[in-house]
């Protein structure tokens, strides 16, 4: 086992080290490391607008460069917060506790440093499992019926919804809704029009560009305007020189490292616990172990490294559900997929067979990418500590112009940016409700093939719906989201405890 | 009682009866055999259902501290702004190309701000024009016409 793996890693280097790959991907991290430390822009709007600039080039590429915005992105966001004390990608909000005192101590560039390299120890951690678990995976899910497909989705559904931030009643009506958008459109099976109105330009359904621009860019200017004060980078002088820790910070960073690392595969493991969630559960960790938890929130190197660690780790675990059965973690894994989609690719257990290219291309390109970043971070901190400083007054109305030809270049149609206007209103009136958009785009991307299989394990048990639970691997995916539920109505009946209080996190998630 | 929450839950009813009185008129069909009206049905009412939920447990929770459908300071002008954006694009784009389009959509975007002036706003489209274009027209070769008169 542990040999093919090699053969089909060596061979991914080969897909991910012929030059016009290596150049996407470089694109790709560059963008996203930009993007990433622009303050409120997120990876889910960055992808979204570089997602019709794909369509041009061949699948393999397209997935590395858009892969490598998004893990490109998560090193952005540390130098966010560790400079300027600014959330500005939830997964990074803890990093914040301690990375700010650093950098008002003067230790900043230290931070830095050791983030960037905790990052890529947590990364490779991420996808050396990726390449022995994933292919495990699909063993077994090549063996799913419909039914077990149904169940698995719905699972992958309510983790993604209840699990994420805010809300899990509120998350569940965003799944729900999102489920509903991808309904609009032309039934597959029948050929019915539903929920078009009468408009023939939403026959072929909704753009997942415009949703997604609309809810994550549009609705999200429409958050930030006029809220965002100009950042203040007085502590942000941080050269190349100061990005090396002191010996004796380095020996304090390697323990965390391991911990965040473990804490943040653990986290993947569990549908739905984004990076999100693994960085405030290794941040909490490692307060507990400590011998001085009281010094936590005074600039501790081991509260930055052991977060961002499993931060990253945890992010290159979400792949393996995405590429291995087709079931996305988050929305940005839910976008990932649909651009896989969108270039005729059938996500499930069967595309790494099908598809060895993109599979073990997009596992060796990771870590491309991410030697690339260590790269880049290093001499290139200062152009973007001056990055954070452009104002948003001038951000958002050029992003406006990115959304608006972004979505009309995917299909050349004018109606559909009107559409990510529409949708855009929409997305903002769901944020000032108090939901989080998110999980729309994971129910929207999800829905057209839970329906299939829905229907298809109807068809085949004759409309008994105890297929779901006769089925014995079937019936596992279902009690675990009995499961979900049940702790979820535990969680909420049980009296509060004080969790770390942290600043609450802007932007797009 | 939390006012947004339980407008949130009145949203989400609303989006689920939509669903479910317009779902039947799809054909519904059996378990076995469904319709393209059976799903959407089905999920409407579990929307409907999420509402309540919602609505009630905002009912019996005690007030929080940001009660206001609206923020603190409504940003009409920006919201405006931002949303004439991609209608601008779509008149300016469809009509007379991608350079007016673009302008245009750039300009209403940044007079929204607070702090922008008229030189800051036609500076800024200026620019993004110009890189817009090479970009997009030059390198990415999308088919819009630069400039166009299509009349009016």
């Amino acid at each position: 086992m542990i040999t093919t793996a090699l053969t089909d890693l060596w061979y991914g280097f080969g897909v991910a080290l012929e030059p016009h790959n290596i150049v996407w991907c470089f694109i790709g991290v560059l963008v996203g490391n930009m993007v990433g430390v622009l303050p409120g822009m997120g990876p889910l709007a960055t992808i979204s607008i570089l997602l019709p600039l794909t369509f041009g080039i061949k699948p393999v590429g397209a997935i590395l460069m858009l892969a490598g915005v998004m893990y490109g992105a998560q090193y952005g966001g540390a130098i966010c917060s560790i400079l300027l004390n600014l959330p500005c990608h939830p997964p990074h909000a803890v990093t914040c506790l301690d990375g700010f005192p650093m950098t008002k101590a003067g230790r900043g560039g230290a931070a830095l440093g050791a983030t960037v390299f905790a990052s890529f120890v947590g990364a490779s951690w991420g996808i050396t499992e990726m390449i022995f678990l994933a292919p495990v995976l699909v063993r077994v899910a090549l063996e799913f019926g419909p039914a077990e497909i149904c169940s698995l989705m719905l699972l992958g559904l309510l983790a993604g919804s209840t699990l994420a931030r805010g809300s899990p009643l509120k998350g569940v009506a965003m799944t729900v809704l999102g489920l509903m958008l991808g309904i609009v459109g032309t039934d597959i099976e029948t050929g019915s029009e539903r929920f078009t109105f009468g408009m023939t330009h939403l026959d072929d359904g909704i753009e997942l560009i415009a949703l997604a621009l609309g809810l994550f860019g549009i609705g999200e200017f429409m958050n930030s305007v006029n809220q965002v004060s100009t950042v203040n980078a007085k502590y942000a002088n941080v050269t190349f020189k100061d990005m090396r820790p002191s010996k004796e910070e380095m020996k304090r960073t390697i323990a965390p490292m391991f911990r965040g690392t473990l804490v943040g595969s653990l986290c993947s493991l569990i549908p739905g616990t984004g990076p999100t969630i693994a960085s405030f559960v290794a941040y909490a960790t490692e307060k507990k172990i400590s011998k001085t938890p009281e010094k936590f929130g005074t600039g501790m190197i081991e509260g930055v490294v052991c977060p961002e660690a499993s931060t990253h780790s945890s992010v290159q675990g979400d792949f393996i559900p995405t590429m291995s059965l087709g079931i996305p973690g988050d929305a940005v894994m839910a976008l990932l997929l649909g651009a896989l989609m969108i270039q005729g690719i059938v996500p499930g257990p069967q595309l790494i067979k099908e598809h060895p290219d993109i599979f073990w291309g997009l596992v060796a390109s990771f870590w491309i990418g991410n030697i690339m970043l260590v790269v880049l971070n290093v001499p290139l901190i200062g152009i973007w500590v001056k990055l954070l400083t452009i104002p948003y007054k001038y951000l958002y109305p050029s992003a406006m112009f990115f959304v608006c030809i972004g979505v009309y270049a995917a299909n050349n149609d004018m109606f559909q940016v009107g559409e990510t206007a529409v949708i855009g209103l929409l997305g903002y009136v769901l944020l000032r409700l108090g939901f989080h958009p998110a999980p729309i785009l994971l129910g929207f991307v999800l829905g057209p093939r839970f329906e299939e299989n829905f229907r298809r394990a109807m068809l085949i048990s004759r409309g008994d719906l105890g297929v779901f639970v006769e089925r014995p691997i079937s019936a596992v995916f279902i009690a675990l989201c009995v499961l979900l539920i049940a702790l979820q109505i535990y969680v909420r009946l049980r009296p509060k405890k004080n969790g770390p209080t942290v600043p609450a996190a802007q932007g797009a998630e | 009682m939390r006012k947004r929450d339980f407008y949130a839950g009145g949203l989400m009813i609303l989006f689920g009866l939509v669903m479910a009185l317009k779902g039947p008129s799809y054909r519904l069909g059996t378990l076995m055999h469904m319709g393209p009206g059976f799903l959407p049905t089905v999920l409407g009412i579990i929307l409907i259902g999420l509402g309540i939920a919602i609505a009630a447990s905002a009912l019996t929770t005690p007030e929080g501290e940001d009660e206001d459908l609206l923020p603190e300071h409504p940003e009409w002008w920006a919201w405006g702004c931002i949303l004439a954006s991609p209608l601008a694009f779509m008149l300016f784009g469809a009509y007379f190309g991608l350079i007016p389009g673009t302008f245009a959509c750039v300009f209403t975007a940044a007079i929204g701000d607070r702090e922008a002036t008229l030189k800051s706003a036609v500076i800024l489209s200026a620019v993004v024009t110009a890189f817009g274009v090479g970009l997009f027209s030059y390198i990415l070769q999308i088919p819009m016409p630069i400039l166009a008169w299509r009349g009016l």
